[in-house]
């Protein structure tokens, strides 16, 4: 039953990717590219990952399809038409293709046990873990401590795509109260439901970001669920009030001090006398100071990950209101 | 047990009924806003029986209280939603069927 759902899922994987392929209509694009990661996240779901389905259901369905539509508003909708022959493209895609295919040809058995990834460290983590670090979530203990120090680089990679895209666009704080009458302003129903939904969505976030260590979650996904609230506070209520809130500075300093945070954790590890990030030395029983290191690091991603999608989406929506005054 | 068995087993068959013929609708209506009613029964009573139907699947813990969670959500956010779609194409001066037809009429005249 399992093996097929999973086919048909990824039938439907296919069918929206063949679609995104052929459709010039950038916006239905984007919206086939939400679908194309509920997809995976019910795959994933399906192969008992539900970390992952998690972080790809917010991350790849929820913000990345909000700030694409960003992208658009300052783009328009409509995809160049292409000149070039595409005959060359083809070869070069046909090729690579049939060499992947030809490689899968090697891959070990699906679901195997004896496979490569069964052996190597994952029945090191799968023993230890509960000695070493004793959390119930295996997934945060492999990812906050055995791989902290992967997780930083990805930590600073967020932090570096909203550095780039502010260095890019900037975001424009508006004196002036001229933003163009949009059909949200004057809408009742969605002001009053978004004052229920948004309280809802932080607790939301904080739960799963203190949760994180006992079920499916982390600083990832909370990051990320907590900029959607504000990024519906922006939708509903306007840029300007949004603003207000929660300014573009202080997300500068939030999305730098998630980093520092994260870092600094590490730092005084080494301080205590053991290797960067390496938690058993932040308390006297090792135990304790995994669990004080994976919450501290959890919150430092989280900080990070919600400032960073903040700013990434002022920065396109303030751009967006000045091309429309304009 | 017997009876909720069979209870949870019509809600849910029930529930799939309004979710396929939600997509039917989606893709067999005319235009925008009759498109928008179809999705918004796959959205409202489908989802609301459907999870009526796991409630009684559940032994009456911690699950059915997250089920009640969901559907407390679901009831508030989808008719939004709905509502929001069809209110935006009103604002962007998308016509309903009939007021294409009128505005038609007068032109020939």
């Amino acid at each position: 039953m399992g093996e097929f759902i999973d086919l048909v899922l990824l039938a439907m994987l296919a069918l929206t990717a063949l679609r995104i392929i052929f459709l010039k209509d950038l916006f239905a694009v984007v919206m086939l590219f939400g679908i194309y990661s509920f997809l995976s996240a019910l795959i994933f779901v399906n192969l008992d990952a539900v970390d992952v389905a998690f972080t790809e259901a917010s991350v790849g369905a929820g913000i990345s399809t909000v700030l694409m539509l960003g992208t658009l508003a300052l783009t328009g909708r409509k995809e160049k038409e292409n000149t070039h022959s595409s005959i060359l493209p083809l070869l070069v895609v046909c090729i690579t293709g049939a060499a992947l295919i030809y490689g899968t040809l090697d891959m070990p058995p699906f679901g195997h046990p004896d496979n490569p990834v069964h052996e190597h460290v994952a029945p090191r983590y799968i023993e230890q873990s509960p000695k070493e670090i004793g959390l119930p979530n295996m997934v945060t203990s492999v990812l906050a401590s055995y791989r902290g120090f992967d997780t930083l680089g990805e930590t600073v990679v967020v932090f570096a795509a909203a550095i780039g895209v502010l260095a890019l666009l900037g975001i424009r704080r508006k004196e002036d109260e001229e933003a163009p009458e949009s059909g949200l302003k004057s809408h009742h129903v969605l002001h009053v439901v978004a004052k229920i939904i948004i309280p809802l969505t932080i607790l939301f976030a904080l739960y799963v970001q203190f949760h994180g260590d006992f079920g499916p979650g982390g600083g990832f996904q909370a990051g990320v669920i907590a900029a959607a609230a504000f990024i519906l506070y922006t939708l509903v209520f306007g840029l300007s009030k949004a603003m207000a809130v929660v300014g573009p500075k202080f997300l500068k300093l939030m999305a730098s001090f998630g980093v520092l945070l994260y870092a600094s954790v590490g730092l005084y590890s080494m301080y205590k006398g053991g290797q960067f990030l390496d938690y058993n030395k932040l308390a006297v029983d090792p135990v304790a100071g995994q669990h004080y290191g994976i919450i501290i690091i959890e919150l430092g991603v989280g900080i990070t990950v919600f400032a960073a999608m903040l700013s990434i989406f002022y920065a396109f929506s303030s751009q967006a209101e000045r091309s429309n005054i304009q | 047990m017997f009876i909720l068995d069979i209870v949870s087993s019509v809600l849910l068959i029930a529930g799939v009924f309004f979710g396929l013929s939600g997509a039917i609708g989606l893709f067999k209506l005319p235009d925008f806003f009759t498109r928008v009613h179809a999705a918004s029964v796959t959205d409202s009573i489908a989802a609301i029986l459907i999870i009526f139907g796991l409630l009684l699947q559940t032994p009456f813990d911690l699950n059915t209280a997250k089920l009640l969670f969901i559907l407390t959500f679901l009831m508030i956010t989808s008719p939004t939603s709905s509502h929001a779609l069809a209110k935006s194409a009103r604002h962007g001066g998308l016509l309903t069927l009939s007021e294409e037809k009128e505005k038609q009429q007068e032109q020939t005249h």
